[in-house]
């Protein structure tokens, strides 16, 4: 195949680079609010009936949504073979709990409702909001860590050594910072996910989702505009120490990276960029007028908004650092130096013009079909098929 | 037996993917069935097909939730325990699970929930495309994941850069076409068929037996017959053996099946039984059939199957040819200029297929340059893997392939020739064979992923390199958590599914029955066929 060669690989790069932002932030925005539905379902759902209600809610598309998530896992490995090879066995006890949590949720979905024993119901909305909260949480934590950089070298042969046990490996991600990182993410998507509860329920459970949403945007914006001080008072980050070949080989040890100066340093070199934390904070902004405003559907939109600002903001301050090391910065990953063959990248992204819009149409479509409020009546008509 | 960090990753790996693999064929076959019966349905306008549809559908769904929750781990592990094998082949072995999810499974995601909920939100016909579309997505699915699969058996479309220190893609189309990932595809799709069918079979034959739900029953028993029996006659027609001639590691497979040590005048002979004993290289007790081998492996008779010790002999010379490509690979690593140094590429160029044998000796020794005989002869005795499990586990699942064939075709001439009339002898036998096409398909799984050792791929990447830098103690948490976890898993979907089938039909009861009462039949639909 030439065709490929079309297409330079500082493009490609910079293409998945992009695309990976994308599939990120749809995942964020399509199961962000599944995973803070299940985390506020013990607390906003008084009666077997009411909870019943906030399950089905996302019952029908949790596991569309999910599959976000598993495509940015796949495109990780095809784009950019080197992250998915450090990041996964680097954070691999904290892998290992968010696995926990994504194998618990398909079957406490599919399960809780086949029996009605309420011990057996309340487990399973136990596991549920496991299944959601810990995620919300864990992936905050990573994105700070990844901020402050994470310690991993790279041996000559392109092994990754990431050094302790899994013990001291899961703790060690337990900075300040990362944590901060974790409780933005985790507000986040509780906000997101009362913005769907008040789109898709009546009250009382949708004025409970109101209640909760105000106070988690609140944490959230709070939470951003601190992460934001934070990294431009005591942060370092981290620059490439000669100018990399754009199109070069993807090998990080032939590149020169250095921790030191402001991550913040971006906006100075890309003002524009500014754009997504203001997009972040506008959103939370207009989030938290629209829960007090009363209407159904501006919260979501509004949601949407502010987690696409915040999550962009992190990506765009990094690039072309896509995963520092903190002790030997010479190992770190780049977008110029640790993505697939040219081959591959053209592949994946003819691939992905042909299924991203036809996956947008159908999930589309699947959202109208199942339009309109979750009530009371619908989950107690046994021809139902609710959960 | 000490365990290191190699055998504690596999041993992780071999129960997950076994685990994963307990629940993907049935969602395989019955994401089939129940496309069929709603056919039926919309074809006919009978509320029984409807509700077959409805009873079956909510089998899959308790089966699909725990085949998607294993299915993440399998995405997620080969970069958390198999870092080394990530960064190495990702180039190619990534873009057929990321074409997974962007062509399969999202579809098959998204629509399995409209599935469940939108029978009255849609109109017939379009919850039947609904239907069609999961189940074209499920297949799609096992497609791209046994394109990766075929191409850990058989590397093709790849060359080893020494710049970035890994495998890279060369042709795409190579990969999608690989004859290993083809014949996998068929066979693997057609054995979730079979089980699907059996699993109808057994639970339609439990309620004949019992006297319940008797024209749902019946009909699915004529369901599963003929799907079954296509499925059967597929499973073992086109078995995965016909990949097997593809290439030398292939071969080793091939051999260590049949524990042929010799290599034998074609057309070489079955050996139905015996006891390979691998420190004599020779099979105890053997019985053999003539010829049959030689058409399974090469589907001719004039071709000769290779035997172990002349592959192993073949490794040895691929071992030496590889440390010129190991040499050349450190020379252009010391100095990237080495790279244009002609003499050098021409070095490596000449020996790049070889270059995954030489890294069969790191076990030995630090440097494959200056690696002893001894050590080269080691290496290549590494390339035969086990050769009992794999000759037992081929003859187990061989033989079931064939009662499955029996089987079908006997309900499946029941059913078309004998008024669907059943003697109570093969209901029971009905039932109980519902372990054995699991039975199968883990053997199966043995046979090609055990068969492949000592590889990750194929005579590129050795299994021992493959694995992350972790401690013991890491492995072995997650390894016990796993397998607590999916214990009680195990057991609450088992639960779940006996509690389902004991139920029966819950949807459209009173429905069916009118209907039933309306169209007094040829037979009387709710006259037990059990004999």
């Amino acid at each position: 195949m030439i065709l490929h060669e079309f297409f330079s690989l500082e493009f490609l790069r910079v293409l998945w680079w992009l695309l990976l932002g994308v599939m990120l932030i749809a995942f964020a925005l399509t199961d962000g609010f599944d995973m803070g539905v299940g985390a506020l379902l013990p607390f906003l759902g008084r009666t077997d009936t009411e909870r019943r209600i906030i399950i089905n809610t996302v019952g029908p598309v949790w596991e569309g949504n999910q599959v976000w998530f598993i495509l940015g896992g796949g495109s990780i490995f095809a784009a950019w073979p080197l992250l998915y090879a450090v990041s996964f066995s680097g954070f691999y006890l904290a892998m290992f709990v968010i696995l926990s949590a994504l194998i618990v949720r398909p079957v406490a979905f599919k399960y809780r409702s086949k029996r009605p024993g309420k011990a057996w119901r309340t487990a399973w909305d136990w596991a549920l909001c496991y299944g959601g909260a810990v995620p919300a949480l864990l992936f905050g934590v990573a994105v700070g860590n990844i901020l402050l950089g994470v310690p991993f070298r790279l041996t000559p042969d392109l092994l990754s050594i990431y050094d302790g046990n899994a013990l001291q490996k899961l703790t060690g991600l337990l900075r300040p910072f990362a944590l901060l990182a974790g409780v933005v993410s985790f507000a986040m998507l509780i906000m997101h996910g009362s913005a769907w509860l008040i789109l898709k329920t009546e009250d009382p459970i949708a004025s409970r989702a109101r209640r909760t949403g105000t106070v988690a945007a609140m944490i959230a914006g709070a939470g951003y505009a601190l992460g934001g001080l934070w990294l431009a008072l005591g942060i370092e980050g981290f620059h490439f120490v000669t100018q990399p070949d754009p199109n070069g080989p993807s090998n990080p040890l032939l590149n020169d990276v250095a921790q030191g100066g402001s991550w913040l340093s971006a906006y100075a070199a890309r003002p524009w960029i500014v754009i997504a934390p203001v997009l972040g904070f506008v959103g939370i902004a207009m989030v938290l007028r629209a829960f007090r405003a009363g209407g159904d559907r501006s919260p979501l939109l509004w949601s949407k908004l502010a987690i696409f600002g915040m999550v962009a903001s992190v990506g765009l301050t990094m690039f072309p650092i896509i995963l520092p090391s903190n002790t030997d910065p010479r190992s770190s990953l780049t977008v110029w130096d640790a993505s697939s063959s040219q081959l591959t990248l053209f592949v994946m992204m003819v691939a992905c013009a042909i299924f991203l819009p036809l996956i947008m149409v159908y999930t589309a479509w699947v959202y109208r079909v199942l339009w309109g409020k979750v009530t009371a009546k619908e989950v107690s008509d046994p021809d139902s098929h609710a959960y | 037996m000490e365990l290191d960090i190699v055998d504690l990753s596999r041993l992780q790996f071999a129960l997950t993917a076994l685990f994963h693999f307990l629940f993907v064929p049935l969602t395989l076959g019955l994401s089939v069935i129940v496309a069929i019966m709603e056919t039926v349905y919309v074809m006919t306008n009978r509320p029984i097909w409807r509700q077959m549809t409805k009873f079956w559908g909510s089998l899959f769904g308790i089966n699909f939730a725990i085949g998607v929750a294993t299915g993440v781990t399998m995405e997620f592990q080969f970069g958390m325990n198999w870092s080394y094998y990530s960064q190495y082949v990702g180039d190619i072995f990534g873009a057929p699970l990321a074409l997974e999810g962007l062509m399969a499974f999202f579809m098959e995601a998204t629509f399995v929930g409209l599935f469940f909920f939108g029978w009255d939100r849609l109109s017939k016909p379009a919850h039947l495309m609904v239907t069609w579309l999961v189940a074209i997505a499920t297949n799609f699915s096992a497609l791209w994941i046994l394109i990766a699969n075929g191409w850990m058996q058989h590397p093709v479309g790849a060359a080893f850069n020494p710049m970035t220190m890994r495998m890279e893609m060369t042709s795409f189309y190579d990969v999608v076409m690989n004859p290993v990932a083809q014949a996998k595809f068929v066979h693997t799709v057609s054995a979730g068929y079979v089980m699907g069918s059996v699993f109808v079979l057994a639970v339609s034959a439990w309620y004949l037996l019992k006297g319940r739900h008797i024209a749902l029953a019946r009909r699915s028993i004529t369901v599963a017959a003929s799907f079954g029996l296509a499925g059967a006659l597929s499973v073992v027609v086109l078995g995965d053996e016909s990949g097997y001639d593809a290439g030398e590691n292939q071969q080793m497979k091939m051999a260590a099946i049949e524990a042929m040590w010799n290599t034998q005048p074609a057309p070489a002979s079955f050996t139905v039984f015996g006891i390979p004993d691998q420190e004599a290289r020779e099979t105890k007790y053997a019985i053999h059939i003539p010829w049959v081998m030689g058409l399974i492996g090469t589907r001719s008779l004039t071709e000769p199957i290779a035997g172990i010790n002349q592959l192993e002999a073949q490794a040895e010379l691929r071992v030496r040819r590889g440390i010129l490509a190991y040499d050349a690979v450190m020379k252009i690593r010391e100095t990237p200029q080495a790279m244009g140094d002609p003499a050098i590429r021409a070095q490596f160029e000449d020996n790049a297929d070889d270059f995954g044998h030489a890294l069969l000796l790191l076990r030995y020794t630090d440097d494959p340059r200056k690696a002893t005989d001894a050590q080269i002869a080691q290496a290549a005795e590494d390339t035969i893997p086990h050769v009992w499990p794999i000759f037992w586990a081929f003859r187990i699942m061989a033989g079931l392939g064939f009662t499955f064939i029996l089987t079908m075709a006997f309900f499946f001439w029941r059913s078309s020739f004998c008024r669907q009339t059943y003697p109570r002898w093969s209901l029971w036998l009905a039932v109980v064979m519902v372990p054995t096409p699991w039975i199968a398909a883990e053997m199966g799984w043995i046979v090609a992923e055990y068969g492949r050792q000592p590889w990750t791929v194929d005579g590129v990447l050795p299994t021992a390199l493959s694995v992350s830098h972790l401690t013991i103690s890491d492995v072995l948490l997650t390894l016990i958590g796993f397998a607590v976890f999916y214990s009680i898993l195990f057991v609450i979907e088992m639960m779940l599914m006996l509690k389902a089938i004991r139920k029966g039909p819950t949807d459209d009861v009173q429905l069916t029955e009118d209907w039933e009462a309306a169209h007094i039949r040829r037979l009387s639909p709710t006259q037990n066929p059990a004999e």
